[in-house]
């Protein structure tokens, strides 16, 4: 759900020099001049487009089945893309079904990206006007074949719950009308329906289309795919990052009943059996020795020490970057006073932790490639396999599966484990299917953590107690690092975005906002809601200890500023959250307010929050959001009530900590999450909007931590400067 | 070697190591993958059945532990039984990955306690992590399942009366 992609600075993915390299040599260089970067991803791939697109099949029955670029593994996209195209075509919604798309770049990318890849909460928003266009265009031809067949004018023709009608009282359903609506030319410009007109979208009928399959065990997941002759492989992999294999000792694994082989990958040992108890039998008995010459061996405390060197200016090696630059911030260096605030805040290494731990199925024979799993990233999925066996990358063929959550885990630029299992399945060889299975442990260790950040503010307000000068650093490593194509200019926005585009900074005339981005060898990644995991929390936070400072309610204050910024979305959304919330907290409990704009939604939450055993608990909690026109309320809902867990739970307990390079939680003893008894109660309200989609699945998660700390600081007037808020024994 | 085990009413051969864990019996060797692998310790609930109508984690529940006691899945609840049909009326799933373990746990609460109090439903599903967060559907689902009145198919009735049965409770709770 979180590729913070700057659509400004990425048009398509562009083939590093190498990836062309390796598809020129497939086909012959010359072949490949002309082609844009979609053609060569989609070169080698079959996809059949039926009459109506890429993105409708309508069967002899009047079923429509809705194809998803989208992966859907929790956020509720599925639901709102067909319900986008059952609108325009005005489809029955029982008999509307999603399919997911294969992969291929020309036909199913990200219109924010060039590439195929589900992530920065743009599934819905990205697909608004294409799918829009598809179901019009679609029904059209529906109109048009009736039209035809009935010889009246179209514009004597209405179409409702897929039967088309005529004033003289004919009906005709879509699966009557298929054959001949099939042969229509499809209209290049369909007139879209008014949104006042809307039916479906923003009613509560746009529920999932996938609850019963989720709920009997039939939803079929990486994890559960069997395919003939299938095999089973576990990897043991080095203890440290950048660690390597030096030797190892496979006698005693290969004892093992049912280890068919182990060997050599670049990323470790690979035991490959005939299921999964036996790859972890055999892995558990193999010897290795690792070369940790190169590996990270600097445990949590080392690598905050080196941030708050380069934040003290005691280590000048790490260059700083500008981000937001105005007015004289001179002044500000050595400002003292009862009108400046220092302030400094904290962020661990958080792990995804998904349900289902990343896995990957993958054939391989020769240099065709057949990949079976969750991808949220099939573009890049693409290009990294296609490297490991030599093909086209278009020509990787990749069946998208329900993934057991994501939050960003699932795309990385490397392809991880996706890559891992085709080095495996090359070895295995002659399209042999090879499920790869990582323990709870191997992905807890595996990294791609939301890395470690540390702000420092400086703050002078004005007379009215206002931000006059805002001073900003940031020192944290750079998620966009090693990234395959450009994501725009100046530094990696991924780690203040939600800071320079706030109100807040809009309304201080003298900003001196800058980061800095030290090498640590631990892998970092994008993580449900990406850089406003922390910048949401050190503005909101800020904000409130500013109106202490200044004397002033948090709420009267942040209106001030928003109305100083222009900031309309951001007053309606706290507004409506306020009248929802009503006057009083429940008797016993403290409010804490905070407001968040992130994927291009507004969300504002109210927490209600008391102390049990000198630990935060959360009751009641009033959402307000404005995310343009809401296809699904209930899946909006959804996400909110579970954006909310998720950042409550990284909030309240989320640390990854490694002592000298190894990772110390392995699993759900030692990296705590939310549970039940733990869970909030939160409502969701949606404020009106004729304005397009915006995200959804991201901008729930990261407003209720400084809500939380909000209302501690209003309970006991203690700020919070790092988190979580509960720490572990370690 | 080869072991019958009680699965769902049935009776299945399997050939597998005594000590193998109960999940990878039923995901691997029987195919039944309904029941989910999330961290193999005990700790996500994620792979939870019922061994004679208790909640077990079938992650660490060797199948020499199970011999002949009464296994209940996912599966064996039919799709239709009263919770998954409140679950779909709640639009409780997400990812989805962590339901199976939630409705089997679950159906256990309501076998033992057709009317659960908020912290019945909290000591009785706290072992079940759910990443994606739908904790407060799962709250209502098991609150409207316990209030739907009587299963309408027969499906899933024998599995309540196993339930029932052998958890000691007094009340067909599941169905209710």
């Amino acid at each position: 759900m979180n590729a913070p992609v700057d659509p400004k600075g990425l048009k398509a993915i562009q083939p590093s020099r190498r990836d062309v390299v390796v598809a020129s040599t497939m086909v012959g260089g010359a072949l490949l001049v002309g082609c844009s970067p979609a053609d060569l991803m989609s070169a080698g791939s079959k996809v059949e487009v039926g009459a109506f697109g890429p993105f409708i099949k309508i069967a002899p029955d009047g079923v429509v089945t809705v194809i998803s670029k989208h992966i859907e593994f929790g956020q509720g996209n599925h639901a709102g893309l067909a319900a986008i195209v059952a609108e325009e075509l005005d489809a029955d919604w029982s008999k509307v079904k999603v399919e997911q798309a294969p992969a291929n770049a020309k036909l199913y990318a990200n219109g924010n990206m060039g590439a195929q890849l589900t992530g920065g909460s743009s599934a819905i928003s990205n697909s608004w006007d294409q799918l829009r266009k598809a179901g019009a265009g679609a029904r059209a031809m529906f109109v048009q074949a009736a039209a035809n067949r009935w010889n009246v004018p179209v514009g004597e023709i209405t179409v409702k719950d897929s039967v088309l009608a005529h004033t003289s009282g004919k009906t005709a359903t879509f699966g009557e009308l298929l054959n001949d609506a099939a042969k229509v030319n499809p209209p290049t410009d369909p007139k879209l329906k008014d949104p006042k007109a809307f039916t479906l979208i923003g009613s509560d009928r746009v529920r999932r289309k996938d609850s019963q399959a989720k709920s009997d065990g039939s939803a079929l997941y990486t994890q559960d795919v069997r395919l003939p002759d299938m095999l089973t492989a576990m990897v043991a992999h080095p203890p440290r990052f950048g660690g390597k294999v030096k030797s190892f000792d496979a006698a005693e694994a290969k004892k093992v009943a049912g280890v068919v082989d182990v060997f050599e990958i670049p990323t470790g040992i690979a035991v490959v059996a005939q299921n999964t108890y036996a790859a972890r039998m055999g892995r558990e008995a193999l010897k290795i020795e690792w070369d940790e010459e190169k590996a990270e061996k600097r445990g949590s405390p080392a690598i905050i020490q080196v941030y708050r060197d380069v934040l003290s200016g005691k280590d000048a090696s790490v260059k700083w970057e500008p981000f937001d630059q105005r007015g004289d911030a001179a002044a500000l260096e050595t400002a003292k006073g009862a009108d400046v605030v220092e302030l400094n805040y904290e962020f661990p290494y958080l792990a995804h932790a998904t349900m289902e731990p990343m896995n990957c199925v993958a054939a391989v024979d020769g240099n065709k490639v057949k990949l079976t799993f969750g991808s949220q990233g099939q573009t890049l999925d693409q290009l990294n396999v296609a490297k490991v066996v030599g093909c086209l990358p278009g020509s990787v063929e990749i069946e998208t599966l329900f993934a057991g959550g994501s939050f960003g885990r699932r795309a990385t630029f490397q392809s991880d484990y996706a890559v891992e299992c085709v080095h495996i399945a090359k070895k295995v060889g002659k399209g042999r299917p090879v499920k790869l299975v990582w323990t709870r442990e191997d992905d807890m260790r595996s990294g791609y953590f939301r890395p470690i950040v540390l702000h420092a503010l400086k703050v002078k307000l004005d007379k009215d107690g206002l931000p006059a000068a805002w001073r900003h650093r940031i020192v944290t490593q750079s998620i966009m690092k090693g990234a395959p194509m450009p994501m725009g200019k100046g530094p990696d926005s991924s780690a203040f975005e939600g800071i320079n585009d706030s109100p807040y900074l809009k309304a201080t005339p003298v900003v001196d906002a800058q980061v800095a981005f030290p090498d640590i060898g631990v892998p970092v990644l994008w993580w449900r809601s990406v850089g406003a995991t922390h910048t949401a929390f050190v503005m909101e936070h800020t904000i409130d200890q500013l109106a202490a400072k200044a004397g002033k309610d948090p709420v009267a204050y942040r209106r001030a500023i928003y109305t100083k910024a222009g900031a309309e979305r951001h007053l309606a959304v706290l507004n409506l959250a306020l009248e929802k919330a009503g006057p009083k907290a429940t008797a016993g409990w403290t409010r804490g307010v905070a407001v968040h704009e992130s994927f291009g939604s507004v969300v504002a939450q109210i927490a209600e929050v008391k102390l049990e055993n000198g630990a935060p608990r959360v009751g009641r909690v009033v959402t307000a959001i404005d995310c343009g026109v809401a296809i699904s309320p209930d899946q909006i809902a959804a996400q909110m009530e579970g954006g909310t867990c998720y950042g409550l739970s990284a909030a309240l307990f989320g640390e990854v900590t490694l002592t000298d390079g190894q990772v110390d939680q392995t699993n759900f003893d030692g990296y705590r999450v939310l549970r039940i008894n733990e869970a909030p109660s939160v409502e969701t309200h949606i404020v009106p909007s004729g304005n397009p989609p915006s995200g959804v699945g991201e901008p729930g998660t990261p407003v209720i931590a400084p809500a939380v700390a909000n209302a501690l600081f209003a309970l006991n007037k203690a700020a919070t400067s790092r988190l979580p808020f509960v720490r572990s024994e370690a | 070697m080869a072991m019958t085990l009680d699965i769902n009413g049935k009776p299945v051969s399997v050939q597998a190591a005594p000590e193998t864990p109960l999940l990878w019996v039923l995901r691997d060797e029987l195919g039944m993958t309904g029941t989910k692998f999330g961290c193999g310790l005990a700790q996500c609930g994620a792979c939870t059945v019922h061994m004679d109508g208790q909640p077990i984690r079938s992650c660490v529940t060797p199948i020499e532990a199970v011999g002949a006691a009464k296994v209940t899945t996912i599966e064996g609840l039919g799709g239709q039984h009263p919770v998954q049909q409140a679950w779909v009326r709640h639009d409780v799933p997400q990812c989805g990955y962590c339901q199976s373990g939630q409705i089997m746990s679950a159906c256990a609460l309501l076998a033992q306690k057709p009317k659960p109090s908020d912290q019945d439903i909290d000591e009785a599903m706290a072992g079940n992590i759910c990443r994606c967060g739908a904790y407060q559907r799962i709250r209502a689902a098991i609150k409207d399942a316990a209030d739907f009145g009587p299963p309408t198919g027969e499906a899933h009735a024998d599995i309540d009366e196993a339930i029932v049965a052998a958890s000691g409770a007094t009340h067909r709770g599941a169905g209710r």
